[in-house]
């Protein structure tokens, strides 16, 4: 471990917000607006940093410790993830399964948060979130093994780096499969359309938005940047698959960074020309995804 | 071995005086009877934790005048692994039980209650060490005879003895294999001890087979494996919470233990074995959970999850038989590696839900999550502690059952990697089956924490007290163990990995080829658990240095712009898994009565939900009725008048002798 292994988590704290900064632009864009500044989300970021707090008097000390807790976790997720074939901090065999247990972890902690509320809105936006990851994990979990049978190894490190334009041309159809599968998590995991909708925070269809309602101030400022990263950590699986090896470091660090921000450009595209779907869809789309990403591995099963 | 000896001896004292003082009304015979669990348990453990660092196995022989018996125990590592965390629990459990049945103490003599719990730690102790059939199978009679009286503690309320009855008669259909298993083994080998029967191993395929089957059934009934499980939904809510805990923390696990042991005796597992105890356990698994969330009671909903915990437990059996079948030494040590570690944990975890539970029940006098909320305030202890082990249960980071599930997802990942494609795709399947249970897990511990112990209480309770110190202290011993395997996960494999060789039959080369890589990955993942601790308190201080200074206010709950928020409109335990029951509405085949509101000015509007047992309702329930229909036609038979009974046994008497000697 040196000092250059810190660079994909260094670049992950700095540059994470800015990927949100990149969705709202293109929302603009294909609405004829101007459009935020790409640095809005910092802006947030130090505004709620600097307020004070406001608390409900219903909550407890889990509602406060909840946003913490979840920061903490995605951090640590932050760490296990390789910025395209650049190595993560930390790697290990079967690194993926504490990868989907941190997340699972983070987001247990912001439904019980929105519980302590005794708030209806927020159990409502609970009682979905638990559902639908309940359905997406698997997805992951499945997309990622199928890589893992293809390229042989375990550690999301490895097999990142060793997914490369040979997998693409012999096994095309099982990439693309994994690659929508894991696609559809991303949308699904990041609260973006056509699961839940980012944009409005008080109607009843939401999911995310809706749970965090009671938050402000520093709490809140932790759960943005909580969602900022793990909307870049699961944008660096699907940059992962994709991103070809150059034989030199830092250009596959500066391909990856602008994988990174394309697969923003996409999610900003998929949200202007998609609906929301309506919620007794989504388990379906979630199932549809775990069934790509398990064809995918019937598919890849003689390698 | 003379200390397991005294143990055992200090158990039958405190029965024996629970017995003799069970006239007193007071509460002396809780603390005596506690204590001399207590002391049995600390005896126990001395040799348990001996054996299991590596020290000689014990055995002791004593000529017992039973036909085939023999009072012939034997502490392995094995019994060890398993003995350990029953000791523990049910000395910590007794310690609970004095606090927890002091408001019984006027009301009803608490003699009876320690006597069985007693011999029901008696029992447990003795099934794990009995090294004869006939040993094994008196102590097994003795560990379900005692729990039933145990179940039925308040036998006046109809729905416990009829909990009661359910259980009795489903650990004896379980016996009944069991009893059909031992004979055939005796057959086969020409003896009854155990020893013997490991030595020697079944020659024909068909015949292991059908042991194998035998097995399943028999020790599954005892561990609740879908769908035998129909007795521990019933049982464990009926039971009192230190019963429960016991119960499902150890006793449920003797059924894993005895398909373990049966394992020894059956020789080279055929590649079908792995694959019924993978399927057993997934489906068990998943249905458990899912039924688990429909549940509205708080030990039932528990009680449920013992069947997903036995599910995931089995799971990793079935993977580890695979991998020996398939010549795959790190899947077969992963695999029984997780089995034995989660027996462990389940125990912790399960057991400290357990009596949580029974804290809130003690304090509120309800089970219903519907009408809980709101005592994380009031009960600060309980519910921390009840959050520590909702967290490790459903095996998130960094607690112990994320050790364990990462050994089963580590077991199932190397699967996927390797060839052939049959043993790839039983990988796939355990890992989808273990990412959903884990995803479903969470719904169903966010929905029993976040009901329990967040929000507003929905119902007006009688004011909640804390549990008293007697309840706290096993549960805060329980918390640490949780906690304790989590960051000590390095030295698990110097524990597990020789026990699991045991259980495959591996040898020592080809397991420390393999080991190297699981040991290091645990290692990382405790100092990883650590990094998460770390960011948790700097991120903390950063909050209370932003905080610091300026004002914290106080409001109430945003309601979108509704001001006089009120308990009732809080999401109920019901409405939180909604979407979830609806999806798996095929097979829960929840009962719903509503009652819209009706007419111009609507006064009232009811809904009621209710998720009964399918196995119970579409299989047994109607199996049952026919048995019981079939009977009442011989009621003719029965006459009441003594010497026609006596004509009977006289008649077929004189049958059998004709058929001797046709």
């Amino acid at each position: 471990m040196n000092a250059a292994s810190f660079i994909p988590l260094l670049l992950a704290l700095v540059l994470a917000p800015l990927l949100l900064g990149i969705i709202n632009r293109t929302k603009a864009l294909f609405a004829g607006r101007c459009g935020q500044p790409f640095l809005q989300t910092y802006f947030d970021l130090w505004k709620l940093l600097h307020k004070s707090a406001v608390y409900s008097r219903t909550t407890t000390w889990l509602f406060r410790a909840g946003p913490m807790l979840g920061l903490a976790a995605i951090l640590m997720a932050v760490t296990l993830v390789p910025l395209g074939n650049y190595p993560a901090l930390i790697a290990f065999p079967a690194d993926f399964f504490l990868f989907a247990c941190l997340l699972g972890l983070m987001r247990f902690f912001t439904v019980l948060a929105a519980l302590d509320t005794g708030s209806s809105f927020e159990g409502m936006g609970a009682s979905r979130e638990v559902f639908f990851s309940a359905l997406a994990e698997p997805a992951l979990l499945v997309a990622l093994a199928t890589l893992a049978r293809q390229t042989g190894s375990l550690s999301l490190s490895t097999i990142l780096s060793q997914v490369s334009g040979g997998h693409w041309l012999q096994a095309g159809p099982v990439m693309a499969l994994v690659l929508t599968a894991l696609m559809v998590v991303l949308l699904a995991e990041n609260s973006r359309i056509p699961v839940d909708d980012p944009n409005t925070h008080l109607e009843l269809t939401m999911i995310h938005e809706v749970m965090v309602l009671d938050h402000g101030g520093p709490d809140f400022a932790f759960i943005l940047y909580g969602a900022a990263l793990k909307l870049w950590v699961l944008s660096a699986l699907v940059v992962g698959m994709i991103a070809p090896d150059t034989g030199t470091l830092w250009l596959n660090l500066v391909i990856s960074v602008g994988g990174m921000f394309l697969v923003a450009v996409i999610v900003g595209v998929v949200e202007s020309t998609m609906a929301r779907l309506r919620l007794l869809i989504v388990p379906q789309l979630l199932v549809g995804a775990g069934a790509l990403a398990a064809m995918a591995f019937l598919l890849g099963l003689n390698k | 071995m003379t200390l397991l000896l005294l143990a055992m001896a200090a158990l039958l004292l405190g029965a024996v005086v629970a017995l003799l003082l069970s006239g007193s009304r007071r509460n002396d015979v809780s603390v005596v009877a506690a204590a001399s669990v207590v002391v049995a348990a600390v005896l126990g453990l001395i040799p348990a934790i001996q054996v299991l660092a590596g020290g000689p196995v014990l055995q002791l022989r004593y000529p017992w005048p039973v036909p085939f018996g023999e009072f012939f125990i034997q502490l392995d590592a094995l019994s060890a692994w398993f003995l350990a965390p029953t000791l523990l629990l049910s000395a910590l459990c007794a310690i609970y039980g004095v606090g927890y049945l002091r408001s019984q103490a006027g009301k009803r003599s608490l003699g009876p209650v320690w006597f069985f719990y007693c011999l029901l730690v008696l029992g447990m102790t003795l099934v794990l060490l009995a090294r004869n059939a006939v040993l094994f199978l008196s102590a097994w009679e003795l560990m379900a005879v005692s729990s039933f009286f145990l179940v039925t503690f308040e036998h006046e309320r109809e729905s416990v003895s009829s909990a009661g009855w359910i259980y009795l008669v489903a650990t004896h259909l379980g016996t009944g294999f069991l009893l059909v298993f031992f004979i055939l083994m005796g057959r086969e080998t020409g003896s009854m001890d155990f020893t013997v029967w490991a030595g020697k191993g079944i020659h024909t395929p068909e015949l292991a087979g059908m042991l194998f089957l035998l097995a399943v059934v028999g020790f599954g009934t005892k561990a609740g494996f879908m769908p035998f499980h129909v007795w521990l939904p019933e049982a464990h809510p009926a039971a009192p919470s230190h019963v429960s805990a016991l119960m499902s923390g150890a006793m449920i696990k003797m059924g894993i233990y005895g398909l373990m042991r049966s394992l020894t005796f059956l020789g080279a597992p055929s590649i079908w074995w792995g694959w019924l105890l993978l399927c057993i356990g997934l489906a068990s698994g998943v249905l458990g959970i899912v039924f688990a969330l429909a549940q509205h009671d708080l030990k039932r909903l528990l009680a449920y999850s013992s069947v997903e915990n036995i599910g995931l437990i089995t799971a990793g059996l079935g993977l580890g038989l695979l991998g020996i079948s398939y010549n795959q030494p790190l899947i077969a040590i992963l695999g029984f590696g997780g089995a034995l570690l989660h027996v462990l944990n389940h125990s912790l975890f399960k057991g400290l839900l357990f009596l949580a539970a029974g804290s809130v029940v003690h304090a509120t006098g309800t089970r219903d999550t519907n009408h809980l909320g709101g005592l994380l305030e009031k009960m600060p202890w309980t519910g921390a502690l009840f959050l520590i082990g909702a967290v490790a249960i459903c095996g998130l980071p960094p607690l112990n059952g994320f050790i364990s599930e990462l050994a089963f997802a580590g077991a199932s990942l190397k699967a996927i990697t390797v060839d052939p494609a049959q043993l790839a795709m039983a990988g796939l399947l355990a890992l989808v089956g273990i990412g959903l249970i884990g995803g479903l897990a969470a719904v169903t511990f966010a929905k029993a924490f976040g009901t329990v112990f967040l929000g507003e209480p929905r119902q007006p309770v009688e004011t909640p007290h804390e549990a008293g110190l007697a309840m706290k202290i096993p549960m805060v011993l329980l918390a640490a163990g949780c906690v304790g395997i989590a960051f000590g996960a390095a030295w698990l494999p110097d524990w597990i990995v020789p026990i699991a060789s045991q259980l495959g039959g591996l040898e020592p080369e080809k397991i420390s080829a393999v080991i190297q890589t699981p040991a290091l990955v645990l290692a990382i993942v405790s100092i990883c658990g650590l990094v998460l601790v770390i960011l948790f308190v700097a991120i903390t201080l950063i909050r209370c240095g932003l905080l610091s200074g300026r004002t914290v206010g106080a409001a109430d709950t945003w309601g979108c712009g509704y001001a006089r928020p009120s308990a009732r409109i809080q999401y109920t335990a019901s409405s939180f898994v909604q979407p979830v029951t609806t999806l798996f509405r095929w097979l829960l085949g929840a009962n719903r009565q509503l009652q819209r509101p009706e007419g111009f000015f609507p006064t009232k509007a009811s809904l009621t939900t209710e998720t009964p047992d399918l196995t119970h309702e579409e299989l047994y329930r109607p199996g049952f009725l026919k048995i019981n229909w079939g009977i009442a036609k011989l009621r003719w038979m029965q006459q009441g008048h003594v010497q026609l009974y006596v004509l009977y046994i006289a008649v077929t008497l004189i049958v059998l002798l004709a058929w001797k000697f046709r």
